[in-house]
């Protein structure tokens, strides 16, 4: 065994990559609680208490503090930056000094620049003119294949969010191989796949050995950014400052390379609990210490930064960059994959204070040990920056080493990635179906000139046949059109390191998305069981519908309603799934607006329902603001009857609680009365508690945990 | 409406599916329409009109409870108002019902209704307590004139509810909202206290600190809110409040 190795359990992953089976075999699961856990170190807060000031110059000065103009990233363009060398354990920025935004024109030389100048920068004039005349980027290989009806299916928005002038994201490369068996070995490996092509130049033989050498050259410099900060990542890490340290190069090369939409990281903790178990027992280093390398790179992490645009911020509520870590979980095998490294990694939320990124994910399961869970919702209420996702859903598909990519895409880490979708809009769609294609904002006709709906009433069944003949129409459109930003993508920016950390042969899914799920479920269900006349202008266009009577509304578990909407999903799906996907990707659909329903609705007229032009639609699966009337369990009931297998990139409903509806405060209420009256008064007790089966038992969310 | 044959039907202002705070676990929450009691905090004017709300029956109830049943594993049904002891006849039947199926019942009430002297009203008491695994019992005020001036009414039925579910071996947790200059004097506190300290089935207090947010509702009824000056209490005066009532527990237990 390598001397890197010693300690570990051999196996299969010595002699080919299967850092699962590394992991599977050597780590241990924690059942305890928190208290082992070490609070931050001097120059933890000291680094942070920088953080801090640059955070808030970084606001003062609008958003951005700095933005590169002159020098693209690579992953070798800049050298080494820190906040604090003498203090910092875990090393990197992306570019050549923290906070500085890096310029990555390869999505698109128009974005860039415009991200520049929106926030005060101007990109050196010779870049524009090289990325214009002489290298050409993504977004312009798109617009020359894109067909009028796509350009004109996108400026009406019934497909909205397409990834065609910046990086699609939404892949993860494994950055664990990079700590477990080192650059050197994984060039090998690499060069070992490009000799063992196939011989026939047939052009996917052609495309498959030139990935495979960017991939290669893409290692090498990630060996380079190594040396850049005076480290060598060339062997394997021997400890869990240099696995932390290497996982960590890994990543930051990543989003060198790529301004993605979503950059996740995957799922790191208990791969490298491991490593921190092993120098635990050795003495190598102590609780404190680790935790302070965690801390380090979870900061690291907090400060990746990308440069864009206003209104990408607008759609996405923020400057979202998506570095989800997936945490705990349950293996196949029975044992919970919770570790240390994962109360440590959610210990920072303690240590460094709450943040959204990176986006930490516990994978949820019944299974998980119950000290963790309680942990889990203590953290939750402390911080409210955890997002738990149903690991006994998705294990089944995906096994135990997958992970998640910006909020919900689930895939196995290193050996499946996903072509981002977008979202087709398929409220508007309806109205399109009403008006025979017409759009009823623009007047244009955007879709297939179908016959339009006549008559002054609205007829279900009519409505429906048009209604699917539309889907199909939007389906087809939609997938050929994410086929062409995926050929350009892959041809102009393709993730070379990323994907030189995953097998040679992917699994590739083909996502879609869906936005205007409820809108629909609630406009079918008018049609269906109210009355709703059409109102037309004085070209005979439907603008707007007048609804006579009440009608079962999606978001109340009623399954008039909730039927439609989930039959729409498995219809649009099915038809997703008749078309040529590029690649051969695996169809797959979410449900997701998170934010950017409000700029969809933006673009919608009037529907059905009663909704208003305009007024946004719901984020995700969920319910119509305010149509739910029965409480969150009948609304997540409503969402919970759309079927995984059709939307298995992922279902959200977002729902915000007051804290003090989800259960007492322990200090006004007095669940056990005895106890509470003996601090007081001892010697007065004359019974015993009686708190038999529950009965009075605190309602508090963790406490209701341990009887789950 | 789903009405069946046979199926008692009441009268409900509304239904919470994730009911979190109205007793042990995740709860489904009805709320009867109709309250005899007007107090003057009172955060749910709308469901005082008995014949307001909608119509419901026992089966349809309990139906939409089954369909959600596996987020009540450690919850289950409580009913609250408006009084839901004004429909006392629809009021068991549900809960009989709900035993039936394994449901766990909690009735949250004023105990304005209820009636000693009427051996009518006792004998669907007697039913209604055998049906009900826990009463949350909320005691507006311990002195009898200071409970007329904040709901209208003599609490002199309240405390005799309190000592019969005592007697029947009744499961009670005692809610006593607090608000600022009605319900804050240390002694009433004390006193109040020192009445639970006496029942022996008292398994929980919860003291609920009053707060503003019934308000918009008057604003839409059309209403004259009755505590518009009124702030909401702090934290730690509800803190100070529950530590009064326990003093009187102890007081009460420290005598035997």
């Amino acid at each position: 065994m390598r001397q890197e190795w010693q300690g570990f359990v051999g196996g299969k992953w010595e002699r080919e990559i299967d850092v699962r089976e590394f992991i599977l075999k050597n780590y241990e699961p924690y059942e305890g609680d928190g208290s082992f856990l070490a609070g931050p170190t001097k120059n933890t807060t000291d680094l942070w208490a920088q953080v801090t000031e640059l955070n808030e110059k970084e606001r003062e000065a609008g958003g951005v503090l700095d933005m590169d103009t002159r020098v693209i990233s690579t992953i070798t363009s800049h050298k080494a930056a820190y906040l604090d060398k003498e203090k910092e354990t875990i090393v990197g920025f992306q570019t050549d000094k923290p906070f500085k935004r890096a310029l990555q024109p390869y999505g698109g030389i128009r974005m860039a620049v415009k991200a520049c100048k929106e926030n005060g920068y101007e990109v050196d004039p010779e870049i524009v003119e090289f990325f214009t005349t002489h290298r050409k980027t993504h977004n312009a290989g798109v617009f020359d294949a894109y067909t009028p009806e796509m350009r004109a299916a996108r400026s009406s928005h019934i497909i909205t969010g397409l990834p065609d002038a910046y990086g699609r994201g939404r892949i993860i490369g494994d950055y664990r191989r990079v700590a477990l068996y080192g650059v050197d070995y994984l060039i090998q490996e690499k060069e070992a796949q490009k000799a063992s092509t196939r011989t026939i130049m047939y052009s996917d033989v052609i495309r498959n050995r030139e990935e495979l050498s960017e991939q290669i050259r893409a290692l090498h410099e990630l060996k380079a950014l190594a040396e850049i900060y005076e480290l060598d990542i060339s062997q394997p890490a021997s400890n869990v400052q240099e696995a932390i340290q290497a996982v960590y190069f890994g990543y930051l090369a990543a989003v060198k390379e790529q301004n993605g939409a979503a950059m996740s990281l995957g799922r790191t903790s208990t791969f490298l609990d491991i490593y921190a178990a092993r120098d635990l027992k050795n003495g190598v280093f102590t609780e404190e210490q680790i935790q302070e390398f965690v801390d380090h790179f979870i900061m690291k992490l907090r400060l990746v930064k990308f440069a864009r645009t206003p209104e990408y911020n607008s759609l996405f509520s923020g400057d979202p960059t998506w570095v989800t870590e997936s945490i705990g979980g349950v293996g196949i095998d029975g044992r919970p994959l919770v570790t240390k490294m994962s109360f440590r990694y959610l210990h920072t939320l303690e240590n460094l204070g709450p943040a959204p990124e990176p986006n930490m994910t516990v994978l949820w399961s019944t299974r998980l040990p119950l000290n963790f869970k309680r942990f889990c919702a203590e953290m939750s209420i402390k911080t409210s920056s955890i997002q738990y996702e149903n690991d006994d859903l998705m294990r089944v598909t995906h096994g135990d080493d997958y992970a998640i990519a910006c909020c919900v895409s689930s895939m196995r880490i290193g050996k499946e990635m996903q072509f981002f979708g977008a979202r087709a809009n398929l409220a508007k769609c309806l109205l399109y179906a009403i008006n025979g294609g017409v759009d009823e904002i623009t007047k244009k006709q955007v879709g297939p000139k179908y016959r339009p709906i006549t008559s002054e009433y609205l007829d279900y069944d009519e409505v429906m046949e048009k209604y699917h003949d539309m889907m199909r129409w939007l389906a087809r459109l939609y997938v050929n059109t994410l086929n062409i930003i995926h050929y350009m993508h892959d041809k102009y920016c393709y993730e070379r390191l990323q994907m030189a950390l995953h097998d040679k042969d992917v699994k590739r899914y083909f996502a879609t998305g869906i936005a205007g799920l409820s809108v629909v479920a609630d406009s079918l269900s008018a049609i269906k069981y109210a009355k709703v006349k059409a109102i037309r202008d004085e070209d005979g266009i439907v603008v707007d519908y007048q609804v006579e009577g009440d009608f079962p509304k999606y978001g109340n578990n009623d399954d008039r309603v909730d039927d439609i909407a989930r039959d729409l999903v498995h219809d649009f799906m099915q038809m997703i799934r008749g078309n040529h996907t590029y690649r051969g990707g695996v169809p797959t659909m979410s449900i997701l607006t998170i934010t950017s329903n409000v700029v969809y609705g933006k673009h919608t007229g009037n529907t059905p329902d009663g909704r208003r032009q305009g007024q946004p639609l719901a984020p995700g699966a969920n319910p119509m603001h305010g149509r739910d009337k029965n409480g969150a369990v009948a609304s997540l009931s409503s969402v919970a009857k759309i079927s995984f297998k059709d939307a298995q990139d992922g279902i959200s409903n977002t729902f915000s609680i007051v804290p003090s509806a989800l259960g007492k405060d322990d200090q006004i209420f007095v669940g056990d009365l005895e106890v509470e009256l003996s601090d007081g008064m001892e010697a007065v007790l004359t019974e015993g508690s009686g708190c038999e089966a529950g009965s009075c038992a605190i309602p508090n969310l963790e406490e209701g945990l341990d009887r789950e | 409406m789903t009405e069946e044959k046979g199926s008692p039907v009441g009268r409900i202002h509304s239904i919470e599916t994730y009911g979190t705070v109205d007793g042990p676990g995740v709860r489904f929450v009805v709320f009867f329409q109709g309250c005899p009691m007007r107090c003057l905090y009172c955060h749910n004017p709308d469901t005082w009109d008995p014949k307001g709300g909608r119509q419901a029956d026992v089966e349809e109830l309990l139906a939409q409870y089954e369909k959600s049943r596996e987020y009540y594993r450690n919850g289950g049904l409580t009913v609250t108002g408006g009084e839901p002891m004004m429909q006392l006849e629809f009021l068991t039947a549900l809960f009989e019902e709900a035993g039936k199926r394994g449901i766990h019942t909690c009735l949250d009430t004023s105990g304005i209704c209820f009636r000693e002297e009427d051996p009518l009203f006792m004998e669907q008491m007697d039913r209604l307590a055998k049906a009900t695994d826990l009463v949350m019992l909320d005691i507006k005020h311990i002195e009898d004139g200071a409970h007329r001036r904040l709901t209208g009414h003599s609490n002199s039925p309240v405390l005799a509810f309190a000592r019969y579910l005592d007697r029947r071996g009744v499961r009670m947790w005692i809610r006593h909202v607090v608000a600022e200059g009605y319900t804050t004097d240390a002694e009433s506190l004390e006193a109040l206290g020192y009445f639970i300290g006496g029942l022996k089935m008292v398994k929980a207090l919860d003291v609920l600190p009053y707060h503003s947010m019934g308000k918009s509702k008057y604003e839409s009824l059309g209403m004259a809110y009755p505590l518009k000056d009124l702030p909401d209490l702090p934290k730690e005066r509800a803190v100070r409040a529950k530590e009064q009532i326990l003093k009187g527990i102890r007081r009460k237990r420290a005598e035997g």
